[in-house]
């Protein structure tokens, strides 16, 4: 285990030292002390590494993420794991906007609430959030799944491509052409997937799955403000 | 972008480090507001006492200013010059006279705040000079609200810095920018309410005041305030006993709170609440969009 003060050695050097892991590192697993809520921690990764971030974090965290795990046992800012191609992150604590953003794959853990336009623009990522998410989540998501343990704020999934989204709680509005779908045994299995990866012990019965209506893939004259 | 940092004390031990903890919090947001900065703090109340904030370009207008006050209105008054900032201790039942009298005596002097208990100093300049320039860290009182700048509807100017104060007692903060203060600027007209800049946080200042004069409470116009002002808005807003926060229905601007039992701290990030006391054991939240979060003493 390697250990790291990001206040007395910088974000700069944290990030440089973690971005030059090899493939084949021996150095697997990093302990980060002091985050106090900075930004851009542990971004652009791309090695098979294991990073514990003890304490909160700012915007970015884990941003970029290529094949590495994050673990941070606090909080995280705004645009948490955004634009991440594969590995994971788990967040303890809650996450603040746009958690996921534009998400190519990977797997996102937030074990307590996301805030608003979690998963927007979501591109093959698969969220899974232990507590509610805020509104305008999934907002264009396009690709991947997002399971929500608790609530959705409003306009959950507007203008939503084919991205699938499973709620176990209430969902204040559903945004554009995003409506409840059927579940069926390849959903259930799906899901029952998700949360196992996730660690979350939650029944998939108790889920409804939400996805896009497919009304504005083509233009329609009615849809033009 | 801006920062915003407030802190509202629930214990009193606490008091007399207010200045020093917001101006930790205060100067951790300078890279979210290099233009100006600017803090409230709510002090001690003496009774029949209150105070007015000055503020001259050239602090060589406060000379004398005491003396000549006694005299136009026959009250003992005291003046401290700060800087470019005076605060005048006086007759609270004086307020409105000697407020009128500075301005017959010295148009070119700014009166920052009124009331029993606040002060406000702001400047133009990074964070740490301004808190250094008015030796805010030894400042003590119950709550504070404190604002890096980031200029984007109005000019850099002390006069455009925040907090604004529109009433006795009151401030407002901002972080965001309003898109109908113009229109909302001569409907406050119309009601007898001018503001003195063309800054749009001033508009929202104005627009709780004269909520709060027509008899609502601050919870009540920060409600109104939902539905009349539009724009992107976080607010932290304070009173002579109260505390409150206010994010716009979209909330894309960023707000985190904190509280223990010895305190409700506000930070536009994480990062401005780490050094404050017992944070790791605090309750830490993000305010929901178009909701009231309002504390009193």
């Amino acid at each position: 285990m390697q250990t790291f003060d990001l206040e007395a050695n910088g974000l700069r050097a944290l990030n440089e030292t973690l971005q030059a892991q090899a493939q084949t590192t021996n150095e697997t697993a990093w302990d980060v002390i002091n985050p106090r809520g900075s930004h851009a921690i542990a971004v652009g990764l791309d090695a098979p590494i294991e990073v514990t971030v003890n304490g909160s974090t700012g915007y970015y965290c884990a941003g970029m993420n290529q094949q590495a795990t994050v673990h941070v046992k606090g909080n995280v800012g705004p645009g948490a794991a955004e634009n991440m191609m594969s590995g994971k992150l788990i967040v303890d604590g809650d996450a603040s906007q746009y958690a996921g953003a534009t998400g190519h794959g990977g797997l996102l853990v937030i074990k307590g609430n996301a805030s608003s336009r979690c998963g927007i623009s979501m591109k093959g990522i698969d969220i899974v959030v232990g507590g509610n998410v805020g509104h305008m989540s999934a907002f264009m998501a396009q690709a991947g799944h997002m399971v929500v343990c608790g609530d959705a704020g409003d306009a959950l999934g507007d203008s939503i491509y084919e991205a699938q989204l499973f709620v176990r709680g209430s969902v204040k509005s559903l945004g554009a052409d995003c409506i409840e779908k059927e579940m069926r045994p390849e959903h259930i299995a799906k899901l029952t997937e998700l949360l196992d990866a996730a660690g979350v012990d939650a029944d998939p019965a108790d889920f409804k799955r939400y996805g896009s209506a497919r009304q504005l893939y083509n233009f329609n004259i009615d849809n033009a403000y | 972008m801006c920062g915003i940092v407030g802190l509202f004390l629930k214990v009193k031990a606490l008091e007399p480090k207010l200045g020093a903890m917001l101006t930790d919090m205060l100067i951790t947001m300078s890279d979210r507001g290099p233009d100006s900065a600017g803090i409230a703090v709510y002090g001690e109340d003496h009774e029949g006492r209150a105070k007015l904030t000055l503020q001259a370009a050239d602090p060589a207008l406060f000379n004398g200013l005491a003396g000549e006050i006694e005299d136009e209105c026959g009250v003992a008054v005291k003046l401290r010059t700060i800087d470019t900032h005076a605060v005048l201790d006086l007759p609270e039942d004086k307020l409105a006279q000697v407020r009128g009298t500075v301005k017959y005596l010295r148009p070119d002097v700014r009166v920052m705040s009124a009331g029993e208990v606040i002060e406000i100093y702001k400047e133009v300049g990074l964070p740490g000079e301004v808190a250094k320039r008015f030796d805010i860290p030894e400042l003590t009182g119950s709550h504070g609200i404190g604002h890096t700048r980031m200029a984007t509807e109005s000019a850099v100017t002390t006069l455009g810095a925040h907090p604004f104060s529109t009433g006795a007692d009151q401030c407002l903060v901002h972080n965001g920018s309003l898109s109908n203060h113009n229109s909302l600027r001569r409907k406050l007209a119309r009601e007898g309410v001018t503001v003195e800049t063309e800054n749009d946080t001033e508009v929202a200042a104005a627009y709780l005041t004269w909520k709060m004069q027509e008899g609502a409470t601050l919870g009540e116009a920060l409600e109104a305030g939902i539905d009349d002002l539009d724009g992107f808005y976080t607010f932290v807003v304070g009173t002579k006993d109260g505390f409150g926060v206010v994010r716009d229905p979209i909330a894309c601007k960023p707000a985190v709170m904190a509280e223990t039992d010895q305190y409700v701290a506000f930070g536009s990030e994480y990062r401005a609440l780490v050094n404050l006391p017992g944070i790791e054991d605090a309750k830490v939240w993000e305010p929901e969009p178009a909701t009231v979060y309002f504390w009193k003493h």
